[in-house]
């Protein structure tokens, strides 16, 4: 609504223009205090929640800081759950640009990680660039594939993506768990079932020099990218259309099919990429531990950061940092698990509720049009 | 010959065991879907009332109380979505994830300390003392909830068709302008819609943690709050629908579970995955087109 009306009165006449042009920056500084509201709405419903049951919100905000990024130590646990996350997120981000919520990225991180591992295994005593380079792509492609069939049901037959993807989800974990306890099965993994590892040779190893997860500089570039993608291309700008109107779009003659389908399969590839990476630099074989919920928090941290790629990093390292901290606050103060879930819970609802701030101040609406 | 009928009859068994959540969830969603609203937090809602009810039964000793209990946390937490939802601009499909992890999150929170008790479970009424066959016994000992379900989806359907408030429900959910003329309350329906809706996911996770599975764990739900949705659909919002959808929807949970009965355990892991399968082709098969669907409330975010 706003953009059209500078839209409109902008070429009309300069003074219009001339006195509005703090407008693009107030803009921007609503779409900042929005979220920052929402979070501050979220620490004060956790805060009276901790007093409730007699913890103080001030040792909790102390055992999160120290948990998740005071040390060396804790920042590097941080780090590690941060960057599946990144992956994870872009996985309902980009298809979010169409308007597409898609909650299934947790079967794309498990499917792609299986598929890694299986393409590893035949290539274990060439080199190891060779090994991470088929990981890399067979994990992608599965992530693609199967986040992919959602979007192709969606564009082609109109099945809503929500419970389409969801379903999907847990039948690929189903298929997983079929295939890792039979068929792909290492005889020698007792307790946990598991397929055969790639050998401690083809592990990937932490960042030189700074000793952090190799999947942060991956997670990283591959939101620069994006960004880049959403923000500085026709796909982009194409999908934003879409996402704005469908049936605009549709009558600008844009191929929405094909920007549906390509949307899936860029984002189910980012998640079949965090899965071929935990496998690669984590576990070294495909197992239940995989299932780790990432694509779970990465939906609340795209809606946290609004879709935009630039925004999920920061919220990848905090929603990253709650999770590094629960095991603290276990020990600390004798909080169950479920702590951080009841707080990632308020976060999301307060986040979603705060959309309605947008608009509701005539301070950052566009002025001087007449 | 053996073996299928005693597959037949454990599906029979399941579907009418499992099929109950699946009845109450889709109940309830129908209803939030009639006034032209979407849950998804019905997942959440199912959750937190299979531990609230689990926990009020063993604190009181009445599955029963647990059932009320259950059914009232419910009613909060679809208010809060509902409430929320009333707000301009907030999407309802996502918020409807934010209340399915903050309600699961809340119910695994105070739930912990329930893990490990064993509340006084629902008994089933023993339909089967006719035979002296055990397994028919055992299969057609029915949950009093099943019934409550059934009572339930019958006086949905006649409000739907014969009441004020059925019908003032229907026009909110059909047509937002027609409700405007009518000057029908329109948030203030939809509130109470998906508020009453998630009463009903609620009672659906009772029986959950009270009679079958029977007992509260972190693990106790698998995702019927979300298949709901298919349901509803593949109901074409018709709350009798649902009661056929639900036992088929059980049959088809059934058919894992009672393949191991006559020793089949090959691939236990993909006819777990029936059910979710089933939901697909539902979705496939009702979704073709692009049209709107005959019996779909019109102002349905899913449907625009």
């Amino acid at each position: 609504m706003s953009t059209t009306a500078t839209l409109t009165t902008a070429p009309a006449s300069a003074p219009v223009q001339a006195t509005d042009r703090w407008y693009p920056l107030r803009r921007t500084t609503e779409s900042l205090l929005a979220p920052a509201a929402a979070l501050a709405a979220a620490a004060l419903l956790f805060s009276v929640f901790l007093l409730f049951l007699g913890a103080s919100p001030a040792d909790f905000l102390d055992l999160v800081w120290r948990g998740a990024f005071g040390s060396w130590f804790s920042l590097q646990n941080t780090v590690q759950r941060a960057a599946p996350l990144l992956l994870t997120a872009l996985c309902v981000a980009i298809p979010g640009q169409l308007g597409l919520v898609i909650i299934g990225g947790e079967a794309a991180v498990v499917l792609g990680g299986l598929a890694a591992t299986v393409a590893a295994l035949p290539l274990l005593n060439t080199s190891p660039i060779i090994v991470w380079a088929a990981m890399a792509v067979a994990g992608s492609a599965m992530g693609a594939f199967w986040i992919g069939i959602s979007g192709w049901l969606r564009a082609r037959l109109n099945v809503n993506e929500v419970i389409a993807s969801l379903v999907l989800s847990y039948i690929g974990l189903a298929l997983f768990n079929h295939l890792v306890e039979g068929l792909l099965r290492d005889p020698a993994s007792l307790n946990k079932p598991s397929t055969y590892g790639i050998g401690d040779g083809n592990m990937l190893d932490t960042v030189p020099w700074l000793d952090v997860h190799p999947g942060l500089p991956v997670g990283i570039l591959a939101c620069l990218i994006c960004w880049v993608l959403i923000y500085r291309s026709s796909f982009g700008f194409a999908s934003r259309v879409t996402g704005g109107n469908i049936r605009a779009a549709q009558l600008q003659g844009l191929p929405v099919t094909k920007l549906i389908l390509l949307a899936c399969a860029i984002g189910g590839g980012c998640a079949g990429l965090a899965g071929a990476i935990e496998v690669a630099a984590e576990y070294g074989r495909a197992n239940a531990s995989l299932n780790a919920g990432y694509g779970y928090t990465g939906i609340l941290i795209a809606f946290l950061a609004r879709f935009n790629p630039l925004a999920i990093m920061p919220m990848a390292i905090l929603l990253g940092g709650l999770g590094a901290a629960g095991g603290l606050l276990q020990r600390r103060m004798g909080l169950p698990d479920a702590t951080i879930q009841v707080l990632q819970g308020l976060i999301f609802v307060s986040i979603l509720a705060s959309d309605t701030l947008y608009g509701r101040f005539r301070w950052f609406q566009p002025r001087g049009g007449a | 010959m053996e073996a299928i009928g005693t597959v037949l009859l454990a599906m029979l068994a399941g579907s009418l065991r499992v099929s109950t959540p699946f009845l109450f969830v889709s109940l309830g969603e129908c209803l939030t879907e009639k006034s032209g609203r979407i849950n998804l937090g019905n997942e959440g809602v199912l959750v937190l009332g299979a531990m609230v009810a689990y926990a009020t039964s063993y604190e009181t000793g009445s599955p029963w109380a647990g059932v009320a209990a259950a059914a009232v946390s419910g009613l909060l937490l679809g208010g809060i979505h509902g409430a929320i939802c009333s707000l301009a601009r907030v999407n309802d499909v996502a918020m409807g994830i934010a209340i399915m992890l903050a309600g699961t999150g809340i119910a695994f929170f105070f739930g912990k300390p329930y893990v490990q008790p064993s509340a006084t479970l629902l008994s089933g009424i023993p339909f089967g003392f006719w035979s002296d066959n055990a397994q028919v016994r055992n299969a057609l000992s029915v949950c009093p909830l099943f019934l409550l379900g059934i009572a339930a989806a019958v006086a949905l359907h006649w409000c739907f068709n014969a009441t004020r408030v059925g019908l003032r429900v229907r026009i909110v959910g059909d047509s937002q302008d027609a409700a405007l003329a009518l000057g029908l309350p329109i948030d203030r329906t939809r509130f109470l819609a998906t508020a009453c809706g998630s009463a009903l996911a609620g009672i659906g996770g009772a029986f959950l943690s009270l009679y079958y599975p029977g007992s509260w764990n972190e693990g106790l739900s698998s995702g019927q709050g979300l298949m709901a949705v298919a349901l509803v659909v593949f109901s074409r919002w018709n709350p009798i629908n649902c009661i056929y959808a639900s036992l088929l929807f059980g049959a088809a949970g059934a058919l894992g579970p009672s393949l191991q009965t006559v020793g089949i355990t090959w691939g236990y892991y993909l006819f777990y995955a029936a059910p979710y399968i089933f939901t697909l082709v539902v979705l496939i098969i009702t979704a073709r087109g692009g049209k709107s669907l005959r019996g779909m409330p019109g102002q349905l975010s899913i449907g625009r």
